[in-house]
């Protein structure tokens, strides 16, 4: 059992951490340019044969950074579905995509092709109206796909599920992302702003929320690089895994930017402050896709009615029909 | 990053796993704790059981009768005794502080003559840290000691003291100095608890049983030889023992968490749930999903680096407030019988018992208050609060 990063994937966030902060509004071709378009997407496809652990980094860090772009519609959600030559031509920096897995379809406004789900399979649209919507969270549009014609067919609706998964477990570490930054924020403020002659995170009041932040973000954090590593592997735990995920960690950076935003005091509610960026990406991120209540509802039913009749048996997939 | 158990780890999980099924006792099988667990023979003899399939002080030294294992061994051996729903050795305090103090600060001799016994349950151990005066802040300690030709002598009053009333060791903290104050003149002794001037009360709980208990010493001389740590030092040694009491726990309490939800599933699927009762029993599912994770990442940064990753402070802080949730959680899913008592309750008054003991949860082994200080001064480095 090891659950840490290599160097080299340690060595990947810095520089994309280093990246982001010197160009916060990157354009799909830098990306690409990165070899971020083509992480996982097979060497012989001109990706860099890597992982979704490797990904996982990636969103972690474009959450911190409010990128606005189709990294998430096209790498964290239609990706499974793309053919190996549509995928070479992702990793080349030379289309994105997006796919209409609900009404509300995720950077439509920069996603340069749709995806639809049909029948019994997945399909490239062709024609129809593209509507973008006002978003709280402008830096993740959402719109709506009218009319048009499915066109190439992608792939079979059996890739569904590792869609689900893969796109709850990248909002997950996008929302543990934004949920560390917001806690950075307070934690720099009550270390520096003085009221009655002392810095406020000396008061308990202030910094007991902030000790139960780092706690959320940690959980989440566990919570997602788990979900991660099970979609890398293709592991059967990745749907419930990433269920869980995505039902903590969304309503966790919301608890968090909150808890954030009452510690900042007035400057937290100002439109200046990048506070209210994050939370409205949080807020964004828990209310896409299966709420945090509708996935659970899920896991109390596999848990309750279904073959899962405890948390062990989930244990004993990793430890022994895997182990070794 | 794999979060598959290594060939060598599948083997001793196995190995471990056929064990359980062949030697676990029927009747210590999902033993409610507390109390009673330790009462009787059946508890040593389990312990000494454990302890001769090699299975106690898994990680410790070889040459102090430890296996010398990796710490993953120990994690694997707490998921797999929550798993079998086996009680723990009864040598809490021992294994989890005592025992690490000892090979840390102890000499040669004191290692060889109280290890193996504490390993096999022979010899069972207190500690005496809290005193009436000196709780959260353990710096107040009175207790007095003064070295007479060739003993110190004790005099004064420890409390909170799990285990005191069976136990034949206590490690305690002592003020040598006098003139001293807070963390400075403050020595660490081992103390026979049956040495002449050591009187014991059991304090009743919230439970009704008495699982802890106030200490007196008065003129109690203890041989200078058991001195750990230097004279002044005791302070050093003492946060040893508590970084191993808050380090290794993490497990151990993801274990309890464990049995405690599979028990709560058990429950809902016996008695039914509402949906506002199944949507928080995925939520505690979840909650241990997280922190088992979490305690796998702390684990794995101990395993390359030596020192475990600071997300490992807050295992104890979920685990207490998920804990008191959880039995929670089943006393409503029983409804009105909630309130029936001993062997009237379903269940043998399991969780109505499980409630009751959890209330100890966030004040025993650093209440929730000092936790979220150490949190917020030691991890997030914000300004100390005194």
């Amino acid at each position: 059992m090891d659950f840490t990063f290599t160097p080299e994937q340690d060595a990947l966030r810095q520089q994309a951490r280093e990246f982001l902060a010197a160009n916060p509004e990157p354009t799909w071709a830098q990306l690409a340019e990165l070899g971020w378009t083509g992480v996982s997407v097979a060497e012989e496809d001109g990706g860099a044969g890597l992982s979704f652990v490797e990904e996982a980094v990636l969103f972690e860090e474009l959450g911190r950074a409010l990128y606005h772009g189709p990294y998430f519609a096209t790498i964290g959600l239609t990706l499974p579905a793309l053919p190996p030559e549509l995928r070479a031509e992702v990793a080349a920096g030379e289309t994105s995509w997006t796919l209409a897995f609900g009404p509300l379809v995720p950077d439509l406004d920069t996603a340069e092709r749709v995806a639809i789900v049909g029948g019994d399979g997945i399909f490239e649209l062709e024609g129809g109206e593209r509507e973008v919507l006002a978003t709280t969270d402008s830096s993740r549009p959402l719109g709506v796909v009218r009319g048009g014609e499915p066109g190439r067919r992608l792939s079979d609706s059996g890739v569904l599920p590792e869609v689900e998964a893969r796109s709850q477990t990248a909002l997950a570490l996008e929302a543990s992302g934004v949920a560390r930054l917001a806690l950075e924020d307070a934690l720099e403020y009550a270390s520096s702003r003085e009221q009655f002659g002392k810095k406020i995170g000396v008061y308990q009041a202030v910094s007991h929320p902030l000790a139960d932040s780092y706690t959320r973000v940690e959980l989440s954090r566990s919570l997602a690089l788990w979900a991660a590593w099970c979609v890398a592997t293709g592991d059967a735990q990745a749907p419930i895994a990433a269920s869980a995920a995505k039902a903590y960690a969304g309503e966790s950076a919301v608890w968090v930017c909150e808890k954030a935003i009452q510690s900042l005091g007035g400057l937290g509610f100002t439109w200046e402050h990048r506070l209210h960026r994050l939370y409205k990406r949080a807020l964004a991120i828990e209310s896409f896709g299966a709420s945090g209540t509708r996935l659970r509802a899920e896991i109390a039913a596999s848990l309750l009615e279904g073959d899962l009749s405890g948390p062990t048996e989930l244990q004993d997939s990793v430890a022994l029909t895997r182990g070794g | 990053m794999n979060l598959r158990d290594t060939p060598e780890e599948a083997a001793f999980r196995v190995e471990l796993r056929a064990w359980l099924e062949e030697n676990l006792p029927a009747g210590l099988q999902g033993h409610r704790g507390g109390a009673t667990r330790f009462e009787g023979p059946e508890m040593r003899q389990w312990s000494r059981a454990l302890c001769e399939a090699g299975y106690v002080g898994l990680t410790w030294p070889e040459e102090y009768g430890g296996g010398g294992a990796p710490y993953t061994h120990q994690a694997i051996f707490l998921e797999e005794m929550a798993r079998a729903e086996a009680p723990p050795h009864v040598g809490v305090i021992g294994i989890g502080m005592a025992g690490p103090t000892i090979i840390a600060h102890g000499t040669e001799e004191q290692k060889a003559r109280y290890l193996p016994p504490l390993l096999s349950a022979e010899e069972i151990w207190c500690q005496g840290f809290s005193e009436p005066g000196a709780g959260s802040d353990l710096a107040g300690v009175r207790t007095s000691s003064t070295l007479e030709d060739g003993h110190f002598v004790v005099n004064g009053q420890k409390v909170w003291s799990s285990f005191a009333h069976i136990a034949d060791f206590c490690i305690l903290l002592t003020r040598s100095d006098p003139d001293s104050s807070r963390h400075a003149g403050l020595t660490y002794l081992v103390v026979d608890m049956h040495a002449p001037g050591v009187e014991v009360r059991p304090l009743r709980q919230i439970t009704g049983e008495a699982e802890f208990n106030e200490i007196f010493f008065s003129d109690v001389r203890v041989p200078a030889e058991n001195l750990l740590g230097d004279v002044g030092g005791g302070w050093q040694v003492a946060m040893t023992t508590l970084l191993h009491e808050r380090g290794t726990l993490g497990f151990a309490l993801q274990a309890a968490l464990e049995v405690q939800i599979r028990k709560l599933v058990a429950l809902a699927r016996d008695r039914g749930a509402d949906p506002l009762q199944r949507d928080r029993i995925a939520r505690e599912w979840i909650e241990l999903q997280a922190v088992r994770y979490t305690n796998y990442r702390s684990l794995s940064a101990l395993m390359k680096t030596g020192m475990p990753g600071p997300e490992g402070s807050i295992s104890k802080l979920v685990w207490s407030e998920a804990n008191q949730r959880v039995t929670k959680l089943a006393l409503e899913i029983l409804g009105p019988d909630a309130a029936l008592g001993e062997d009237n309750a379903p269940y043998g008054g399991y969780w109505q018992y499980q409630q009751l003991r959890s209330r100890g949860n966030t004040i025993e082994a650093g209440t929730s208050e000092v936790l979220r200080n150490i949190v917020a001064e030691r991890v997030l480095g914000l300004p100390y609060s005194r």
